[in-house]
């Protein structure tokens, strides 16, 4: 009888959270966001992360509050992440552009105003710090970074910048995600002009009198918006945008969900200081400019392992992978070339359920080898060795409005 | 006789046979389930034993064999839709039968009433 009770959380876990689980370990209390009490209102089941008090469902649950932001509209809050601003000292955006760029392997400088373009902090060793989003502001650059890397990205960006420009994460500001076909209906029902926006495309937006920073973008492979907005203004937004028939509030479950199906990294768990952007194939976010032989070719950490993985190819992959059975494949399995399991030769670091494409669904590292499409692997589930299909991601079709 | 485990399973026993599931409250808790992994026809399994996996979207849990037995029968419809299990947790969502090898031990798990006093 195999033991399974080392990769699985038992029902006894079940009982109703006392207080203890809202707080640390050290016995700090978490942090909230602004849409705290309205998450309390909706009946939010509450659950700890990076730090804040967080809703993982509503009552709806998981596969409806997934499936309903892909027929509809769903409102996300995700105040916990960092929005930093970078202002050059100099009143020139491309002192700070050029500067940042000594940080990322993107195009900055060549990142036009009103828009904005995904990065990745790496380090030394050519690994990956953080993903974030980078948008050109004009006289500024605003910055988005994950929560649990936000006071590490900001110590990072003041360590390397501050002699060019001010680097200040913002306390004063929510973040919601509306994403799905109607998110553009929802939306527009508060103000029309998001209509014109594009994938990508960012701007200064009054919604219900509140100055908004409204960006067409997200992390849920569908279309919808990423809204920066006061925080003491947040709560009435969220009400507003929640009282059109068409939007649901949606809980961090089922963002993960999401993003897995649309074949998004999670930092922390598909990309980290371990892989390389080639690695984890998202060196699409590298520019051309910045590869060999382009004008700003290199000037990032990690330029001589990256520029040799671009040009020779890297030793593994992160790929999309696809259960043949019906038993999702979670983080951390391990991954086989042949169905007894003597050739350990990668690992799951994502994988579970996709409402939308009905079965398990999973990412993971396999050596260049074995990363084509249609390979087969088979990972290692409660002592079984469950045959996985390597498929390209993602695994839904994205509704970008480009 | 209906029973109950502190790990949230229900029994309900006609004999020496005991139809086993689990309960609303673990089915709440543990969200919408997406696949259900049930033992074999045949298998035996000690008191306490981890006799079935279940799965929501975010993780797996264990069901624990809640008296020494053997699986007469299992419920195949939860295989195919382990929504069952979340809208009929009681009823079409049963997970196996099984035959007891110590009838009397079912007295020593808890009644209806002890079962909602742990879970309120």
């Amino acid at each position: 009888m195999n033991d399974r009770r080392s990769h699985a959380r038992t029902l006894s876990l079940c009982a109703k959270a006392p207080m203890w689980r809202r707080l640390l370990d050290d016995q700090t209390p978490l942090l909230q966001t602004p849409l705290h009490d309205l998450h309390i209102a909706l009946g939010a089941r509450m659950v700890p992360f990076a730090g804040y008090d967080m809703p993982v469902q509503y009552p709806a649950g998981v596969l409806k509050e997934h499936l309903h932001t892909r027929a509809s509209a769903g409102l996300f809050d995700v105040s916990h992440m960092g929005q930093v601003l970078l202002k050059p000292l100099s009143g020139k955006l491309e002192d700070a552009a050029l500067a940042l760029e000594g940080l990322v392997p993107v195009d900055i400088l060549g990142l036009k105003e009103g828009r904005q373009r995904y990065g990745f902090f790496t380090d030394a060793n050519g690994g990956i710090l953080d993903d974030l989003m980078i948008a050109n502001r004009g006289d500024h650059l605003f910055v988005v970074v994950n929560a649990a890397c936000k006071q590490a990205d900001t110590a990072h960006m003041q360590a390397h910048l501050s002699s060019v420009c001010t680097v200040e994460l913002l306390n004063d500001r929510a973040l919601l995600a509306l994403q799905g076909p109607k998110a553009e209906t929802v939306l527009a029902s508060v103000n029309p002009a998001v209509a014109a926006m594009r994938f990508m495309d960012i701007t200064d937006v009054t919604l219900l009198g509140a100055a908004c920073i409204v960006s067409r973008s997200g992390y849920s492979g569908e279309d919808g918006f990423e809204i920066s907005v006061p925080a003491d203004k947040a709560e009435a937004l969220a009400k507003a945008l929640l009282d059109h028939p068409d939007c649901e509030a949606i809980g961090l479950g089922a963002r993960d969900s999401l993003r897995l199906e649309a074949g998004l990294c999670l930092y922390g768990n598909d990309i980290d200081t371990s892989t390389s952007p080639v690695e984890g194939a998202i060196e699409w976010g590298i520019q051309k400019v910045r590869r060999a032989g382009g004008e700003r070719e290199g000037g990032f950490p990690g330029a001589a392992r990256i520029l040799a993985e671009l040009a020779n190819g890297p030793a593994r992959r992160r790929v999309g992978l696809k259960p043949e059975g019906k038993a999702p494949v979670r983080a951390h399995a391990k991954l086989f070339a042949d169905a007894e399991g003597s050739q350990e030769i990668g690992e799951v670091t994502s994988g579970g359920f996709g409402p939308t494409v009905e079965g398990p669904v999973a990412m993971g590292y396999l050596p260049t080898s074995h990363s084509a499409p249609g390979t087969q692997v088979f990972a290692e589930v409660r002592g079984k060795y469950l045959a996985m299909t390597v498929a390209a991601m993602p695994f839904i079709t994205p509704t970008y409005k480009r | 006789m209906l029973k109950f485990t502190p790990e949230h399973e229900w029994l309900q026993i006609e004999g020496d046979v005991a139809t086993v599931g689990i309960t609303a409250h673990a089915a709440e808790q543990l969200g919408d389930l997406v696949f259900v992994e049930l033992p074999e026809v045949g298998a035996t399994f000690a008191r306490d034993a981890a006799s079935a996996t279940v799965e929501s979207v975010k993780a797996a849990s264990d069901v624990y064999c809640p008296l020494e037995g053997e699986i007469t029968e299992i419920n195949q419809a939860i295989v195919d839709d382990p929504s069952l299990v979340n809208s009929d947790p009681r009823g079409a969502g049963w997970f196996f039968k099984l035959k007891l090898a110590n009838p009397a031990d079912a007295d020593t798990l808890l009644n209806e009433a002890a079962y909602n006093e742990l879970i309120a």
